[in-house]
């Protein structure tokens, strides 16, 4: 046990940390604030994996056909689009559940990407480094924040647009009020499942996007097991943060320094049990769940289906 | 009550008869056009790889039943995953969308190789009491989700979920920590991630039929089919279940509390699936090995054959031995150079072809209901 701690003693003073914290975290991040929007309007989207991984695979495509990250970038947007609109409308325009639907459109993406990409087998390559001169000289954050390639500052001007979309415009009115109470908004006037479908829209551009990022500016290369499941970390991330903006963030760079830490452990020549530290991210996900749900208060009437009529 | 009115006589109409079957016409072309459509989109992404469909659904029929020996592989493969699909049902009866099967699942294996391999007793004792303790192991892990869910409202969709990933760590620590499960046999070269066998006596009886071979496993699912179509379907415990799906307001008021009803299901949800891993321990799984990867996916496959049945349990046996032929069948594929994963693609389209029909019934009904309401007031 003390091994562990002086483990983590050293570990979180080295500045590397940070720098794959962020890059890890943003990938999460990317997920998570599309996915505090479906959720705002009342929507659980489990398929923000499929996106995820979908915008990996269009991604890698886009990249390997034109040989450049931003179109690469906007074919992983495109993939994640495609998730969310079946998604969206199997679940809100058909009732079918929203789970089933998001469970089976997580499969299927799995078993399409595996498939096209052994058949494609697209070529990647990781996009530049871009060191933003003044700020990346702060010690310790300045290089994990603005020292990364050049996809990861995408995110920053993502985290004040959606706060404006979802605080500042009557989109983002009408999105947090079916969430809320989705029969008070049906009679207001607002088609409650079109905002719904759409908010899952903005979800999946935003994990199209963190999918390509995963590809272009983190890893360089395309695997089926890339998102692994961290899909689902984003929905937890947006629980940590108790459908806040900013904690939704800040659970999506906590999960990226849990994960950092993971992969630091080993590479700082520290013997700990390896799945102990594989665990540890889900670990604590569910610790900080548990923790935490009951503190926040749920949008009303979160993965609740809207049908005229029925309540 | 002093006075009864006599019912409404009820008047034979033409026009509804001649609707209902219109109805029934409709929904049968909406199945076909959907299931068409999946394998349509399917068989296109086979033409992609410029081999043909009729190769394909050749070399799957081969693979899943006409092969010598082949129906018997099935039939190992069903059982599993009709278990499985069996505990999703009565979760999902419940309300509750427990999708961490692929994890129960190893829990349940692991009991089941832990019984096996480091008890002293009777081999039939040994197999029961693995199975069972693999029922609650299972079961146990579910029930986690559950805790979580009745004490502080974290939804059981995603507990479930990230206690796979956890589920897969516990077992990676299993098989490579001497103390718990690791295979201590010194000759073995390859002991390194891997239990040591069940002994002999501790496997389940196989069948022997007309050349094929299969444990009985799949038996054994298809009695608790049975069983739980009864439950459900039958019983007051079943309709409490029920109850609790359709309206927990309703169910708490007439004195179904959902924790304890809700914890009941998804602890047998999560036991049926870790008989299914200890049935597929038992019945000759990885040669009655525990391994890291020992669940090849058939927890998430048992899921999708319950949403494909559309929580019916009896439909699901059908389901399974679809599912699991695609399963069998895609060994015979690397002959059509086409690749496996083709049939997960197969599967995925297939479950949400069949959610289609009866959502466009479901909200054509509420239109008719509601112009109707519209027309009264």
């Amino acid at each position: 046990m003390g091994d562990f701690f002086s483990a983590v003693a050293d570990i979180f003073s080295s500045p590397t940390i940070y720098g794959s914290a962020v890059r890890l975290g943003g990938f999460i991040a990317f997920a998570a604030l599309g996915e505090l929007v479906a959720e705002k309007a009342g929507t659980i989207n489990i398929s923000v994996e499929g996106s995820l991984l979908a915008g990996a695979f269009t991604g890698a495509i886009g990249y390997d056909l034109t040989r450049s990250v931003p179109l690469g970038l906007v074919a992983g947007i495109f993939g994640g689009l495609l998730v969310a609109l079946i998604q969206a409308n199997m679940s809100h325009r058909l009732t079918a559940d929203q789970f089933v639907v998001g469970l089976t459109a997580n499969v299927l993406v799995l078993g399409l990407a595996g498939f096209l990409n052994a058949n494609l087998d697209p070529v990647v390559r990781r996009a530049s480094v871009l060191e933003i001169p003044v700020l990346s000289d702060i010690p310790l954050i300045g290089p994990a924040l603005f020292g990364q390639t050049w996809p990861t500052y995408l995110l920053y001007p993502l985290v004040p647009l959606t706060w404006w979309l979802l605080y500042k415009t009557r989109w983002g009115l009408e999105v947090r009020a079916v969430g809320e109470n989705p029969q008070a908004s049906d009679v207001s006037g607002i088609d409650v499942n079109k905002r719904r479908r759409q908010a899952i829209y903005y979800g999946g551009i935003l994990a199209g996007l963190g999918g390509a990022f995963l590809v272009l500016g983190q890893i360089g290369s395309f695997d089926t097991a890339a998102v692994g499941g961290r899909g689902f970390i984003a929905i937890a991330a947006v629980y940590f943060g108790g459908w806040t903006l900013f904690g939704t963030v800040l659970g999506a760079l906590v999960f990226g320094l849990a994960d950092a830490f993971r992969l630091a452990v080993p590479v700082l020549g520290y013997h700990l049990n390896a799945q102990m530290l594989a665990a540890l991210p889900y670990v604590l996900t569910l610790v900080v769940m548990y923790a935490i749900t009951k503190q926040f208060r749920q949008p009303a009437a979160l993965s609740r289906p809207f049908i005229r009529g029925l309540r | 009550m002093s006075e009864l009115k006599a019912p409404p006589q009820q008047i034979p109409d033409p026009e509804m008869a001649d609707q209902r079957w219109r109805s029934v016409l409709e929904m049968a072309s909406l199945y076909v056009l959907s299931i068409g459509g999946a394998l349509f989109i399917s068989a296109l992404l086979v033409a992609m790889t410029g081999s043909s469909w009729q190769k394909v659904f050749g070399a799957l029929l081969d693979g899943a039943f006409l092969a010598p020996g082949r129906w018997g592989e099935t039939l190992t493969v069903a059982a599993p995953m009709l278990l499985v699909a069996l505990g999703m049902v009565i979760g999902v009866k419940a309300g509750l969308f427990n999708i961490g099967q692929e994890g129960q699942l190893l829990m349940g294996a692991m009991a089941m190789a832990f019984v096996g391999t480091k008890l002293d007793g009777p081999g039939v004792l040994l197999l029961i009491g693995g199975l069972a303790l693999g029922m609650i192991a299972g079961g146990g892990y579910a029930a986690l989700a559950a805790v979580m869910r009745f004490r502080r409202g974290v939804p059981e969709v995603i507990s479930t979920l990230l206690l796979v990933f956890i589920a897969f760590q516990i077992i990676g620590f299993a098989v490579t920590t001497d103390w718990v499960l690791r295979d201590l046999d010194p000759n073995r070269p390859s002991r390194a991630s891997t239990s040591a066998p069940l002994p002999d006596d501790v496997h389940l009886p196989i069948v022997h039929i007309f050349g094929n071979e299969f444990p009985i496993g799949i038996i054994v699912a298809l009695l608790l089919a049975g069983f739980v179509a009864f439950m459900l379907g039958r019983t007051l415990w079943g309709f409490r279940i029920r109850l609790l799906g359709h309206n927990p307001r309703v169910a708490q008021k007439t004195g179904v509390a959902a924790s304890r009803m809700g914890t009941w299901a998804l602890f047998l949800s999560g036991a049926f699936a870790g008989l299914a891993g200890a049935v597929m321990l038992a019945g000759g799984g990885s040669s009655y090995r525990l391994t890291p990867g020992f669940s090849t996916n058939i927890g998430w496959q048992g899921l999708l054959v319950a949403l494909l049945a559309q929580s019916r349990p009896l439909v699901a046996i059908p389901m399974a031995v679809l599912f699991a032929s695609l399963r069998t069948g895609a060994s015979f594929l690397a002959a059509t150079g086409v690749d496996r994963k083709i049939v997960d693609i197969v599967q995925g389209l297939l479950v949400l072809a069949l959610l289609i029909p009866p959502a466009v019934q479901f909200i054509r009904e509420r239109r008719r209901a509601l112009s109707a309401a519209g027309e009264e007031a």
